[in-house]
This record gives C-alpha cells, sequence and structure tokens, in this order.
C-alpha cells in the first residue's frame, strides 16, 4: 500500500495558484523528495498533507486516511517538522522533548531506540534553553520532536535550509538511518544536490510537478549529451556560449559551464581567442534535468 | 497501593483517557507557567502593573487627604460632644481649622473653599445617648473631590464607631450628607477602576499575545498536527492566566486596604466570585483576538486599543457615563469592564451583597457566553 | 578595496571572529565562506560599519573602519536575503527609495531606474508591489537596487537562497556585469557551486579564516575534486556553531 496519496491537488491563494493539479503517490517506507525553488508550492502541500490546509480541488491520503476527513487519525500518526523552528525558544531542550512527548500522548521513554541516535548527540546540553542552541544542533531537536511518537510518516519541510553543508550532510544521514526503521520520509529541499540522497523525487516549480521518478531515472532521460568546459576567461566564455549557433544550451556549472551542442564547438571558442580551452563529456545531474524542464516549460 | 477494584478501575479505557487528558492538560499548564516565570518582560508587566497602579492612583489621590481642614459646629457643647472632638482633633485626617456658630457659618466656609468636612452636632447630643442610647451626627462633606469626600467620611465614622466601642450601649449613627455632587458623580473609585483595568491588560492581551506568539514561531502547527485537541490548546492556555490574575486580585486587596487603608466593606468571597467570572470574560476575549490575528503586535494593538480604551472611557472609573450622549451611553453597556466595574464598587465600598448586583453578575455571564460562542464557532483547527 | 588587519571582534568571552586579516581587490568577486556561527555574520558587519570592531584594523575603499563608518556607508551597497526590499511598495518606489537614499537626483533616478527596469525586463511589473513578484526576481531586483547608486563595494549575504536554479544563474550574470563594470563583490553563499563563481574565497572556521585561495588552487591543496570537499575537510573540525 501506498503510504501517501495525493490527487489532482490543488490550492489557490487570492490571486495565486500555489499548488496546481499535482499528483503523486509515496510507498511506504520510501524517503520521497520534493525539490524546488522557494514558492514553488512545497509548504503548501506539505500543509495540506498535515492536515494544516484544506485543498480547493483534489484529494489525498495519508496512511489510507482522507487528509480532509479523517484529519484526526492523520494527527495521530504523523510527524511535522515545519520550516522555521518551531519548539520553544524558552523551554530546554528536556522540556521541549517531554512536553512534545506528552502532547502525541507517549513518553520519551517507550520511543527511545528511535530517537535514540540523534538524542544521544543534544543530550549533553539537555539543561539549555532551546533558543540558545546552535543551528544543527535545534534541527536535530526538532528533529526528536517530531519523531517523538513514532509516527509512520514524517514531514520535513525544508530542513536543511539556510543550513551551512556540513551541518546538512549530518543530517541527510541521520534521515538515512530512520529509512532503516521503515518510516515513510517525505523531505522537501531547494539544495539540487540533496536530490541523489532520496529514494524518489519530485521536481516542482511553480505549483506543477515537472519530474517524478528515481534520481538515477530523472537523470537517465537527459536527452542530449551533456558536456562541461572551461577556459581562462569563464565570464566571457558564457557570453560566447550564448551568442554561438551550435550550442542548444548553456549556463554556468560551478568552475565549469555545462553545454548541449552541436558541430566543433572548441574550435569555434578559439577561434574567439579564448584560452585555455577544456571540453569534456560531463555526468548529467538533477540541477541539469531541472534547468532542462524549467527551460522547456517556459 | 489501590485495592485491587479500585485498579481495575484505573484501566478502564474512558478512566485512562481521562487521566491522560489531565497530565496533557497539567504538563500543557507547567509549560505555559514557564514562559511565564522566564520573560522577565511579561512578568514585570504581569505583577509590577497592579502595584504601579494602585500606589500612583491611590497616593495621587489621596495624599490630600491628610490633616483636610474641616470645621466643628457644636450645638451641645456638652461631655460627649467635647470628648468626641478631641478625638478628632487627635486624629493625623483631621485638622480643626475653626469652629462656627450657626449653618450660614458651615455654608461660608464651604464656599471660601477651604474645609472638606462639616461635622454638626446637635443639641442635648449627651442627653439623647443617656436616655436612649442613640443619637446622631450631621457629617457634610464637599463632594466636588468626591473621592477625597467617600475618604474622609469614612473616616470620621470609623472615629465614631470607636468611639461607641468603648461607651456600650450607647449609639451613634452619623449623617452623611454630600454638598454639591450628593450622588459622587465620576467618582474615581480606583481601586474597582485599576482592577477592571488591569484584568483587562493581563487577561486580554497577555492570552491573546501568547496564543499568537505560538502561531507566528509555528509551534502552533505543530500542536496543531498533534493529536492533542486545538480547543485544549486554548483552555490550557486560558487556565494559568485565571490563576495568575487571581493572584493579581489579590495583591490589588491587599495593597488596598493595608497601604491604601481602604476597607472592603462587602463580602471577600463574593468579590473573588465576580472577579472570577470577569476574568473568564477577559480570557474569552482573549481568545476571541488571538483566534482573529495572526500576529503579536496586531493582537498587542487590539488588545490595547480595542479593550484598555473602552475600560478607561466606558466603565465610569475615569468619565461619569450618565453625562455622555445617548449613542455613548449605549456603546458603553456592551463594554463589560464597566459592569464589572460597578459590581466592584457595589461590594467594596457600598458593601452590598449579591442582591444588589445580580443583574450586573447576569449581563456579564451574558456576554461571556456569547464570546465563547462566538471564539468557538471562529476557531479553526486548521491553519487558515 | 578591502583591506584588514588582526580584525576581531569579542562578546563578553566569546570570540565571533578572531583576528582575521586579508585583502580584496578593486573588481575581484569574493567569496566569504563558513559553517553557520563561524562569525561570517559578524565580520560582515564590522567590514559594513556597522559594528565596531573589538581590535585589529581595517579600511573598505580607503576609509577607517573606526573613524570613518559614514564615507564607508556611502561608498558601499549592501543585500541580505532577509531584508530586500519593501514588499508593499512598487518596484519603481523601491528604485526611487533606495536611489534617494544614496542622494542621487531626480534626473538621476529616471533615468537609473528606467534603465534597471528595462534591463531587467520588469516593464510590466513596474507598478506592482513588490511583495507580488517571485523570490527570484525581487531578489534580482534587490541585488540591481544595492548597486544603484554605483558603490565601490557590495556586500551580499546568501543572496540566492532558495532561488531555482536559473534564477540564481541569472543572478550570477548581474553579479559578473557589476564586477566589469569594477565594482568590488563580497558574497556570503551555502551553495559550494558558487563558490566555484568566486575569483577568491575565504573559510572561515570557528571565527578563523582557515584557508584563502582561488577555488582552483584549494581543491588543489586539499586534493578535492570538488569545493563542498574542502569546505567539508575544513569545517568537518568545527567546534561551535551558531
Amino acid at each position: 500500500m501506498d503510504a501517501v496519496i495525493v490527487n489532482h491537488l490543488r490550492k489557490v491563494y487570492q490571486d495565486k495558484t500555489a499548488v496546481d493539479d499535482v499528483s503523486f503517490a509515496v510507498k511506504k517506507g520510501e524517503l520521497f523528495g520534493l525539490i524546488g525553488p522557494d514558492g514553488a508550492g512545497k509548504t503548501s502541500i506539505f500543509r495540506m498533507l498535515t492536515t494544516l490546509l484544506l485543498p480547493d480541488a483534489g484529494s489525498a491520503t495519508v496512511d489510507g486516511y482522507d487528509v480532509v476527513k479523517d484529519y484526526k487519525a492523520i494527527r495521530n500518526l504523523a510527524g511535522y517538522m515545519p520550516g522555521k523552528f518551531s519548539l520553544y525558544q524558552d523551554l530546554t531542550v528536556e522540556e521541549n522533548i517531554n512536553f512534545f512527548a506528552t502532547v502525541f500522548k507517549t513518553t520519551v521513554a517507550k520511543n527511545y531506540d528511535l530517537i535514540k541516535d540523534i538524542y544521544i548527540q543534544i543530550a549533553p546540553f539537555k539543561k539549555r534553553r532551546a533558543g540558545k542552541l546552535s543551528g544543527g544542533m535545534k534541527q536535530k531537536l526538532a528533529l526528536c520532536c517530531a519523531l517523538i511518537h513514532r509516527p509512520s510518516v514524517l514531514f520535513l519541510d525544508e530542513p536543511t535550509t539556510g543550513v551551512d553543508p556540513v551541518s546538512r550532510k549530518e543530517f541527510w544521514e541521520m534521515l538515512r538511518k530512520l529509512k532503516e526503521q521503515e518510516i515513510t520520509i517525505i523531505v522537501s529541499t531547494p539544495y539540487m544536490d540533496e536530490a541523489d540522497l532520496c529514494d524518489r523525487i519530485a521536481l516542482i516549480q511553480d505549483g506543477k510537478i515537472l519530474s517524478i521518478d528515481t534520481p538515477n531515472a530523472v537523470v537517465a532521460a537527459f536527452p542530449d549529451k551533456l558536456y562541461a568546459v572551461k577556459a581562462d576567461q569563464m565570464h566571457r566564455l558564457l557570453k560566447a556560449l550564448q551568442a554561438s549557433p551550435l550550442v542548444k544550451d548553456s549556463y554556468a556549472f560551478g568552475e565549469y559551464a555545462h553545454v548541449t551542442f552541436e558541430g566543433d564547438l572548441e574550435q569555434e571558442l578559439a577561434k574567439q581567442g579564448l584560452t585555455g580551452i577544456e571540453l569534456q563529456t560531463t555526468p548529467v545531474t538533477i540541477e541539469d534535468c531541472f534547468i532542462k524542464l524549467l527551460k522547456e516549460k517556459q | 497501593m489501590l485495592p485491587a477494584w479500585m485498579k481495575s478501575f484505573t484501566h478502564w479505557p474512558a478512566v485512562q483517557n481521562v487521566v491522560n487528558d489531565m497530565k496533557q492538560l497539567y504538563i500543557f499548564i507547567r509549560k505555559e507557567f514557564a514562559h511565564v516565570l522566564r520573560d522577565r518582560k511579561t512578568l514585570l508587566i504581569l505583577f509590577g502593573l497592579p502595584v504601579v497602579q494602585i500606589l500612583i492612583f491611590g497616593f495621587a489621590l489621596t495624599n490630600e487627604v491628610r490633616n483636610a481642614k474641616i470645621v466643628i459646629y457644636d450645638q451641645a457643647q456638652d461631655v460627649a460632644s467635647q470628648q468626641l472632638i478631641s478625638k478628632i482633633e487627635a486624629s493625623r485626617y483631621f485638622d480643626i481649622a475653626y469652629a462656627v456658630m450657626d449653618r450660614a457659618g458651615i455654608e461660608a466656609a464651604f464656599k471660601k473653599g477651604d474645609i472638606r468636612l462639616a461635622v454638626i452636632f446637635p443639641q442635648g447630643f449627651n442627653n439623647d445617648l443617656l436616655h436612649t442610647h442613640h443619637a446622631q451626627i450631621q457629617v457634610v462633606a464637599d463632594a466636588a473631590d468626591p473621592n477625597t469626600a467617600t475618604t474622609l467620611t469614612s473616616y470620621i465614622t470609623s472615629i465614631i464607631q470607636d468611639y461607641t466601642a468603648a461607651q456600650e450601649p450607647y449609639q451613634i449613627t452619623p449623617q452623611i450628607r454630600f454638598l454639591y455632587n450628593p450622588q459622587l458623580k465620576g467618582a474615581p473609585n480606583f481601586v474597582p477602576g485599576v482592577m477592571s483595568l488591569v484584568l483587562m491588560l493581563v487577561c486580554v492581551m497577555m492570552t491573546a499575545v501568547s496564543i499568537v506568539r505560538e502561531k507566528e514561531t509555528g509551534t502552533m502547527e505543530v500542536l496543531l498536527v498533534s493529536p492533542f485537541s486545538p480547543l485544549m490548546v486554548i483552555i490550557s492556555k486560558a487556565i494559568p492566566y485565571l490563576l495568575l490574575s487571581l493572584i493579581n486580585v489579590t495583591t490589588i486587596l491587599l495593597l488596598s486596604t493595608f497601604v491604601l487603608k481602604l476597607p472592603i466593606n462587602g463580602s471577600i468571597p463574593l468579590l473573588f466570585a465576580e472577579s472570577t467570572l470577569f476574568i473568564i470574560t477577559c480570557l474569552t476575549l482573549g481568545i476571541f483576538i488571538s483566534v482573529k490575528t495572526n500576529s503579536q503586535q496586531v493582537a498587542m494593538l487590539i488588545s490595547l486599543m480595542g479593550m484598555m480604551l473602552p475600560t478607561i472611557l466606558f466603565s465610569g472609573f475615569m468619565f461619569p457615563v450618565e453625562n455622555m450622549p445617548l449613542p455613548l451611553q449605549l456603546i458603553s453597556n456592551i463594554v463589560p469592564s464597566k459592569w464589572y466595574y460597578n459590581i466592584v464598587k457595589a461590594i467594596m465600598i457600598k458593601g452590598l451583597g449579591f442582591s444588589a448586583i445580580w443583574k450586573e453578575t447576569l449581563i456579564l455571564v451574558g456576554i461571556t457566553v456569547i464570546l465563547l460562542f462566538v471564539s468557538f464557532k471562529s476557531f479553526k483547527i486548521r491553519l487558515s | 578595496m578591502i583591506e584588514t588587519n588582526k580584525l576581531s571582534k569579542r562578546f563578553g568571552d566569546f570570540i565571533a571572529t578572531n583576528e582575521i586579516t586579508f585583502e580584496v581587490d578593486k573588481g575581484e568577486i569574493f567569496g566569504f565562506l563558513g559553517a553557520n556561527g563561524a562569525g561570517k555574520t559578524t565580520a560582515m558587519r564590522m567590514l559594513c560599519g556597522l559594528s565596531t570592531p573589538s581590535s585589529g584594523t581595517a579600511t573598505i575603499a580607503g576609509f577607517d573602519i573606526y573613524k570613518q563608518t559614514e564615507q564607508i556607508k556611502k561608498n558601499i551597497g549592501y543585500m541580505s536575503q532577509k531584508f530586500s526590499l519593501y514588499e508593499d511598495l512598487t518596484v519603481t518606489e523601491n528604485i526611487r527609495f533606495f536611489g534617494g537614499i544614496y542622494g542621487l537626483s531626480n534626473q538621476q533616478l529616471k533615468t537609473k531606474s528606467q534603465q534597471l527596469i528595462h534591463d531587467l525586463g520588469l516593464e510590466k511589473e513596474a507598478k506592482k508591489l513588490v511583495g507580488a513578484l517571485p523570490l527570484g526576481w525581487k531578489q534580482k531586483l534587490s541585488f540591481s537596487i544595492a548597486v544603484l547608486h554605483e558603490p565601490k563595494i557590495v556586500f551580499l549575504d546568501e543572496p540566492t537562497g532558495g532561488v531555482d536554479p536559473i534564477t540564481r544563474r541569472q543572478f550570477w550574470n548581474l553579479i559578473y556585469d557589476a564586477a566589469d563594470r569594477g565594482v568590488t563583490v563580497f558574497v556570503t553563499t551555502h551553495y559550494m557551486d558558487e563558490a566555484e563563481y568566486c575569483n577568491r574565497i575565504s573559510i572561515m572556521v570557528d571565527g578563523r579564516i582557515k584557508a584563502l585561495d582561488t577555488p582552483r588552487n584549494l581543491k588543489n591543496s586539499f586534493h578535492a575534486a570538488s569545493m563542498d570537499e574542502v569546505f567539508y575537510a575544513l569545517a568537518r573540525g568545527a567546534k561551535r556553531s551558531e
């Protein structure tokens, strides 16, 4: 059975369609990623699935329960970590955990095995007020609190936004471990490089889903051969690529420019006086796919 | 140890649910107290405000009462009147300016404006006491400043009571008359006023702000997604403020009794019961505001402008409602603090019982029920 | 353009920024990286003249960081992810307001705002409230306004957080254009691929600058394939965060 089923879901705010006919399904025990920039509609989808918002059209179920009719049942079984840090800053780590355990009608002891790995890391600070914790620690505490009642589905809304790369990496390692506990996890992120860590992903922009598949399949669907090119004069190179008739698409990508083209590009670039040109094929990333899909849409 | 039959009783699912709910409620309330106690600014507002207000109002309005100038018109000139006069003279509240020889002299003295009170002993004062065990004294006060007038007359009354207490079985009834403003209109009976103001502020603003804060920080999102009933969130928010407000009522009453020497003339349990009712009215108002707003500033502004101002304007605490144009008088009727103010005044100052205030009580109950209904109706189990 | 020498900021016992020394040349794009809480924000505030250092010296565009903060403020532009523009003013109103703050004349304001709206392709949106624009457009507009008064240096605090990949690249094109015009760009980011777009980057760990070089040299010296690895190697040992 699918843990989460979303059917033609739509949410409209005054003049803006935040979620536009979105459908997807998440299997039990899957780590599913909603990948897209801010304003793509990720938070609205999360809020509808966690029964905080009513959809304007369409339907959705979480563990078989309807998000509108059976909201009480979902509130018992879902874990939710909203985008911003939403714990009590003036309560200590311990007080926060105990409070949320009670709210979810359970105790820390009952589900300790689930949160143990994470809790150990914040245990040294358990008498500290949550507001005084570092960003990474806050995140771990929030995850503990969201897990405290052993939810069957865990919703994480942009857990890594604004977090530095090291903490991000640690966080994803924690998610990997949670997956082993057979908890279905739906996570949203604006960082394309985190897509590879999910079992399946949905790329989303302007409330519409661009593509849903495993990261490998999304990448495999990239139709062209992708090249990375660099030169001593990067800015000029980018402009030359944009102007070249051979080039289908080009954009900066780290220290290289990624480019799809036909013909002898290297020669043409050399003609324009660029030096130190390196041109080689490069593996396609999710970000390349996202850019491709976005451009197709536009 | 529980007996076996009781143990089996506690295993009934229904009972377990109740036990769990109570535990949740307790944890929630404890958390709420932690919020309040850890925030110095809130604490200061919560407990500093009533003290400061009572003291400011109290001293600003009462320090003139010491050494108030009075005149005495002693038509009796006998032992009893002389004894009482010397008692009054000995009191630090009064300064006998001069003795007058006739009623016209009293009037003249008041018109000159340098005296606040006149005490008139009737002829045969001592004789009345000796033969009927009962005599009367006329006390005339200048009620242009009604607060001072009431304070002074209550001082005189207590001096007279002191005197008769030592003279069993004699009784002396002071007949009090207020000049210029006989109904004591607009009397800044500030203790009832401060009580309605402080309760309004603490209950409405604090409740509204503390609920809206959870919306702002996003913790409300997490609570809503939990099985904890959203209604319980609200109720458990209200309970700590009910308790804190009762502490405030006690503080104000203690201060007014012991620091400002303003006695509570009526029943104290009744006063607390009515205060609890008013606090519940205010909490409901606060909840209503929190349901309708999404930011702490807006909640604060609405509480201040929408609640404090009407309390000051329409409760009769600062400005006499009777003198207002009719439309404003009608508006004043929907301001809960007006009714509470009248109730407290009746109990504290006039010493009246429930029979005198049942109407006001009923109106407050009505307002509360309507507010409760409206806010529970508009309360959302979702974000928007 | 920027020169610091052992610049430090202490809050009580806590040394937020510990003796940082670096230089940024005119027209350079300088990436200022670090884990959360490494001291980036504190350092940036000092450089913008918003907070006084505890010790050390620095000059910004030739002005002393202690005594000439007013001149510094006139010669820099600033943009952050959090505060950028007034959402309840229109695009044009925002441009005029911020331009006005920096003392542009009415004539200048008129031509510049037309130019800017044209460059960003915002003609249709000029009269719309900024709050109604998509995030990416807001960020681009916000950057353009930050360089409207032709500052010598522009400070960008995580300018592209949460922005889609295409807009992010458009944003960097704006940065390149500004650098070509001779504006020095000082930028912080959590996207490691963006670090590659910088001429030079520094990586702060626990209040100190642990590495400072071109992206290529850093990758070589850490034998790393990507900046991500370089960053991870340096920041993993961080003791503190925020």
